[in-house]
């Protein structure tokens, strides 16, 4: 993008918009948080950070630090002491060699008593974890924002810029999916693909959520393609494919941008859920879905750290996403207010 | 509306057909020889050719009869039947209750528009709104019904009087906590797009009082949107109690929908999503009729 030549002559709709966005201190805010959430999803996901989250650093259930270990978890925090040799094992022999081996690899470690925000049932640290669960449910909410609104807009754009027949066609899709409730569809789609994993979910979340994209980019398209440039982009002899992408596209692209950022946060709130009922991610991948799931059985015994550290870090990504949101779709369209 | 339930039709059965597998496997079991699958096909008529298979399926929708229940042999019909009572016994309280507090609070929103008290419940909303639902159920039954024991955990009785006041007196006052936020951020809009008008102005000219103003000249203009979005928004809500049903072992339609989805009993989940897509065409058209009761100028082709 080249925003910064154009300054100099007069500021595109970007540059306006983004000095707008500067303007608004909430906005900048929300952006920051945005940004540091996604710096840890790069870092957890090339394995800088929080790659050894599956490792079993402290006690069972060790609390937070600033609440003070559990005196009755302190046997637990030794490490393993080895079972007294049995004179009748005809595989003695066989397992000390390999027991020595693990010992070489991988040393016994007095286990923590309390983590900085403690840790889960099998010992894993929360924070780690809630990094890595962070990882699944943005990963799933961004590409499968980015499926449904590119859906959206190819429908859109074929549907408002040939219109009639074809967009009679595509109408009629639209009114088809939008007559089933979206979280039935979801669930109807997830019973008959009858496979998790987190391509399937972004699959399930990306073909049911166009609607809403569709519908705003259809109209756009309509008040668009009866404009002068695109006139005069048919005069010169582009053709239908590079008017509706090079032409008008451009003009349009804040709406899908709008869109893309106010599904990201319905799709991640989405992901929690199905991942929670059992429908979304595999066993053994950590999302804030699966921790909730976790969590909630942990409550009952008085373990209140899981479900606090995931529900606090969706609730301030999701709040710093939706303020960004408002405030883009202000700084992009500021006649709407 | 015929051409759109008809895709519907077409989409779920497309869906089940061909994207779904073949079920005669997995009806049959881990030990099924060829003759076992062949007639659970047979039965099913999944061996016909496609139209005959799409012939069956109307059928069934057309006469309410589809069949057993895979898992449960319990006839589907009467599966729906019975899970409505429970869902509607939640659902009607909160949607009344969601709406009216929602056009409550909205009017009195909207006029102090700007303020510090507007601006601070518009960031309490958004907040409100990023917690995911989840977390909601979770706290409030640990700590109203578990901790205090306010509530009963979970539960259903025979009385509808028993159920109302005793069993999904929780599962409302969380849906209540869950929709308001949105609810009042949206009806907010609406009202702000009235607020501003000539009418309005006019009517604080010729003297009248601020809460007439808002309770009737406000709300009757801001009542068409709001129509919209209840009717649209109640058959979803059927399915979206799903949640409450679940936790609060609530037998309804939502909780019906999840044990299906993980038992993979087709039948149960195509009839459900069938008639919940005619019941979401027929609220529609009902909210067609009811603007032209709120606002005689809207004329119907």
């Amino acid at each position: 993008m080249n925003v910064m030549n154009d300054h100099a002559v007069s500021p595109g709709l970007w540059a306006l918009a983004w000095r707008r966005l500067r303007a608004d201190r909430i906005a900048m805010a929300a952006l920051a948080v945005v940004g540091l959430f996604l710096l840890m999803l790069v870092l957890s996901a090339t394995g800088l950070i929080a790659a050894d989250w599956e490792d079993e650093v402290a006690v069972n259930y060790a609390p937070p630090t600033f609440v003070g270990a559990n005196p009755a978890l302190a046997a637990l925090a030794q490490p393993q002491r080895p079972t007294p040799p049995n004179a009748f094992d005809p595989l003695a022999e066989e397992l000390a060699i390999l027991k020595r081996e693990v010992q070489a690899t991988h040393p016994p470690v007095a286990k923590a008593l309390t983590l900085p925000f403690g840790a889960d049932k099998w010992g894993h640290d929360i924070l780690k974890k809630t990094v890595k669960g962070g990882e699944t449910s943005i990963v799933v909410g961004l590409v499968a924002a980015f499926v449904a609104v590119t859906l959206g807009t190819l429908f859109g754009a074929i549907s408002g810029f040939y219109g009639g027949l074809v967009d009679d066609f595509f109408n009629w899709f639209y009114s088809i999916f939008t007559s089933i409730p979206s979280i039935l569809m979801i669930l109807t789609v997830a019973a008959v693909l009858q496979q998790k994993g987190v391509t399937t979910i972004v699959l399930i979340l990306g073909l049911t959520g166009w609607t809403g994209p569709y519908r705003l980019i259809r109209a756009e398209y309509i008040k668009h393609k009866a404009r002068e440039y695109v006139m005069a982009a048919d005069a010169i002899g582009a053709s239908n494919w590079r008017k509706m992408f090079s032409h008008i596209f451009p003009n349009v692209s804040h709406v899908a941008l709008v869109q893309v950022s106010i599904l990201v946060v319905g799709f991640i709130k989405a992901e929690v859920i199905l991942s929670f009922l059992g429908f979304g991610v595999p066993v053994g991948t950590v999302s804030w879905g699966s921790m909730l799931n976790e969590a909630q059985n942990e409550l009952i015994l008085g373990k209140w750290w899981q479900l606090a550290a995931a529900a606090g870090a969706m609730a301030l990504l999701v709040t710093a996403f939706s303020l960004f949101t408002d405030a883009l779709r202000d700084a992009l369209d500021p006649k709407l207010k | 509306m015929l051409p759109t339930m008809g895709g519907v039709i077409v989409l779920v059965f497309v869906l089940f057909n061909w994207v779904g597998g073949d079920p005669a496997y997995l009806l049959a079991g881990k030990m099924a020889d060829e003759a076992a699958i062949a007639n659970i096909r047979a039965q099913l008529g999944i061996d016909q050719p496609v139209w005959v298979q799409l012939g069956i399926f109307l059928k069934q929708i057309l006469t309410f009869d589809f069949g057993n229940a895979w898992s449960t042999g319990e006839p589907v019909a009467h599966i729906i039947a019975s899970r409505l009572g429970p869902s509607l016994t939640v659902l009607v309280p909160l949607t009344i209750l969601e709406t009216v507090f929602g056009i409550a609070l909205a009017l009195a929103i909207a006029f102090v528009r700007g303020s510090l008290t507007d601006r601070a419940v518009m960031v309490a909303c958004t907040v409100g709104m990023s917690i995911s639902i989840l977390v909601y159920i979770i706290v409030f039954q640990y700590f109203f019904a578990y901790k205090l024991g306010l509530f009963p955990v979970q539960g259903w009785g025979n009385s509808l009087g028993e159920n109302l006041l005793h069993y999904a007196l929780l599962p409302i006052i969380i849906g209540l906590a869950v929709s308001i936020a949105p609810t009042l951020r949206l009806y907010r809009s609406f009202v702000l797009d009235e607020v501003g008008q000539d009418y309005v102005r006019t009517a604080r000219a010729k003297g009248l009082k601020e809460r007439r103003i808002v309770w009737v000249h406000v709300l009757r203009n801001a009542a068409i949107p709001i129509i919209t979005h209840v009717m649209a928004n109640l058959p979803a809500l059927l399915i979206g109690a799903f949640l409450l049903e679940r936790f609060f072992g609530i037998p309804g339609i939502g909780r019906e929908v999840i044990l299906a989805v993980e038992r993979s009993d087709f039948p149960v989940i195509k009839a459900i999503t069938v008639y919940v897509a005619a019941a979401t065409m027929v609220f529609n058209l009902l909210a067609d009729l009811l603007y032209q009761a709120v606002d005689p100028r809207v004329q119907l082709k």
